[in-house]
């Protein structure tokens, strides 16, 4: 029953709309596989699980371990960690990889302790170095810092991964794999949290996560009446606007718009700068981002050294000429 | 009730050293202040204090100046602060730190009720400390709470999780991580300090050794995980650097890079003559 060479994706399916990244790291998990000839599985618990081992397998898994029964239904991390815990110590898998949810990011630490391994947060890149080890890509704070973190010894090798930093494997429902059904141990400790009330938040969609083009304004933009006018950059390229957080502290724009650690995570294929000075807090949001198009009097600001076209010049001018041209030009 | 705060001093971002050559932090240089979200955590416990009396051990590991969050969480109505400082420690990852943290509140304060991490710390931001930390020590938990009440001799506390709004019981002895959202932190004067403990500040420094912990099982070495690298996101990214009057600059950004941003509107935008 020991397989070897394993990747598993722990199946995350709460809020399942809004949260693709289990799907988004099975598809990395695809390409990770062919480098070190693995299996890409996923994992998965709770209650009446058909709908995500379906498409789980359909989106790139080939193995599917499911451990299913009604007392289950209500996410729990320390019932969950004992579970998976178990399972990969069963099994050993080379990598275990979990989105960094908030569900994730509390579960995967437990996990990673009772199975005496290592643990990378909320990664921003997975790769295979030339040892074939996963090189694990975190941000860390100050000034746009990256570490390429490794686990040497340790197996399995644990990351969790930020949502929407991967791509997901378009659906094939036609895709084959195997289902290993594993029955719930009959000496699973008994809760000792009590989950009284869920409620669903209540919120707007979340599209600025989802959009193709952003435009992000920090403070240089100067006055509320030039952040303004970015809505109107916004509505001619079909963007979705958002800000840094001394333009949330004015009132400028809402906590929601906020861009970065303490907001929301973004990764258009173009993002357009305007007046940020490009904190970690801010720019480790944005990596996801294909395309950077920065205006900034400051042509040291770090906001600068991540762009693709680094504009010096004054935000607004460059908001109001933007306009201005593409009223001509887009046809 | 018998409340322990975890806090780290971190590196004040805004005030961070770099190094022109290198693009790097100049981490050594910088100045440190109590993370942010330990001040949130250190709130929440204060407040639970006060309904519930108690008292407020601050534990904080790291080098010897580190004593400083603990002086400031006594200045803020902490009763007592534990400093676990030993050069076996430096470079712990969260799985020794979470190790470390749990021997000494098992040794120091064996009979706590509830203890309070802060989600996460604004130089490593692994949140991982806290939830390991409990599974060291075999705790239910509770990441990124909002809001903390005791029900007779249980613990009720809500949080967002993945866009739902949870509410949930916990038994204690537990932890929590707390989150920013909440328990605005109340400022403190370091000068309170010198009054309200004239004998000096109830701070104990306890070494490796004292926890009875062998240096090979500690620190760098000992931590499953190993940094291969720390380098600047995009540091090297080669750029294209447009200068002059705005009109000028629009048009040159348009006419190179208009297939590239008319592509991700999906319309069409046409090219000037020059
Ligand atoms: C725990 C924590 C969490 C945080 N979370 C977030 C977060 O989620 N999101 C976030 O954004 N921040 C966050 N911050 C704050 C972050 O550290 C920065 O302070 C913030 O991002 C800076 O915003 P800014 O770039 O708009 O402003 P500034 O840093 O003031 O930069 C303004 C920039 O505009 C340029 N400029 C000035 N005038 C002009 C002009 N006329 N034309 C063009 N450019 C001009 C300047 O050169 C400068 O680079 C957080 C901080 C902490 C401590
Ligand atoms: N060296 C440390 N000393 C005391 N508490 C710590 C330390 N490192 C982490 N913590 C606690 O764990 C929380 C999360 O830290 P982290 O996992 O590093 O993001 C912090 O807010 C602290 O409450």
């Amino acid at each position: 029953m020991n397989r070897k060479n394993e990747i598993w994706v722990f199946g995350d399916y709460r809020n399942y709309f809004q949260n693709r990244v289990t799907l988004q790291l099975i598809g990395r998990a695809v390409e990770l596989a062919k480098e070190i000839k693995a299996t890409v599985c996923a994992v998965v618990m709770g209650h009446d699980l058909d709908e995500w081992i379906g498409e789980y397998m359909a989106h790139g898994a080939r193995r599917v371990y499911v451990v299913e029964d009604p007392s289950l239904k209500e996410y729990d991390a320390e019932t969950y960690a004992h579970l998976t815990a178990r399972l990969a110590a069963a099994h050993s898998p080379e990598i275990l990889l979990v989105g960094a949810t908030s569900f994730g990011r509390e579960f995967a630490p437990r996990v990673a302790k009772r199975l005496n391994t290592g643990l990378t947060a909320d990664c921003v890149g997975l790769a295979i170095n030339s040892d074939g080890l996963l090189v694990q890509t975190a941000p860390s704070f100050g000034g746009n810092l990256l570490a390429d973190i490794v686990t040497p010894q340790q197996r399995p090798q644990m990351a969790t991964v930020r949502p929407g930093i991967f791509k997901e494997i378009p659906h094939n429902y036609e895709a084959k794999g195997e289902v290993i059904r594993i029955p719930l141990p009959k000496d699973i400790p008994a809760r000792r949290i009590r989950l009284i009330k869920s409620v669903r938040q209540t919120q707007k969609p979340q599209k600025i996560e989802d959009a193709a083009i952003v435009i992000c304004s920090g403070r240089g933009i100067g006055t509320q009446k030039k952040f303004n006018s970015l809505y109107e950059l916004a509505e001619l390229t079909d963007a979705e606007v958002g800000a840094t957080r001394p333009l949330v502290y004015a009132g400028w724009a809402d906590h929601e718009d906020l861009v970065g650690q303490a907001g929301k995570n973004i990764r258009p294929k173009i993002l357009f700068s305007f007046g940020v000075s490009g904190a970690i807090q801010h720019t480790a949001a944005i990596s996801g981002a294909e395309f950077i198009i920065a205006v900034n009097k400051n042509p040291q600001a770090p906001m600068m050294k991540m762009a693709d076209v680094a504009i010096c010049a004054d935000a607004g001018q460059v908001c109001a000429a933007l306009i201005r041209e593409l009223k001509k030009r887009i046809r | 009730m018998e409340l322990v705060v975890c806090i780290k001093q971190v590196p004040m971002v805004s005030e961070l050293p770099w190094d022109p050559a290198t693009g790097t932090l100049k981490r050594e240089l910088a100045e440190g202040m109590m993370n942010p979200a330990c001040r949130h955590a250190l709130e929440a416990a204060l407040q639970l204090k006060a309904r519930q009396g108690g008292r407020i051990t601050a534990v904080t590991m790291g080098p010897p100046m580190a004593e400083e969050v603990l002086r400031q969480a006594l200045a803020l109505g902490a009763d007592e602060g534990l400093l676990l400082s030993d050069p076996a420690m430096a470079g712990a990852d969260t799985f020794i730190t979470s190790r470390i943290l749990a021997k000494a509140v098992k040794q120091c304060r064996p009979d706590f009720d509830l203890i309070l991490c802060g989600c996460y710390t604004s130089d490593s931001e692994t949140a991982q400390v806290g939830p390991q930390l409990a599974e060291e020590l075999d705790l239910p938990s509770a990441a990124f709470v909002e809001e903390i009440d005791m029900k007779k001799n249980r613990l009720i506390v809500s949080r967002f999780s993945d866009g739902f709004i949870e509410t949930l019981e916990m038994k204690l002895p537990g932890l929590v991580t707390v989150s920013t959202q909440c328990y605005t932190p109340r400022y403190f004067s370091l000068a309170g300090i010198e009054a309200a403990f004239p004998d000096g500040a109830p701070i104990r420094t306890v070494r490796a050794g004292d926890l009875g912990l062998d240096p090979e099982s500690i620190g760098v070495h000992a931590s499953p995980t190993r940094i291969l690298k720390v380098y600047a996101a995009g540091a090297d990214k080669e750029n294209i650097v447009l200068r002059g009057a705005p009109k000028q600059i629009v048009d040159h950004l348009l006419n190179r890079f208009g297939d590239r941003i008319g592509g991700a509107m999906g319309k069409d935008i046409k090219k000037n003559r020059n």
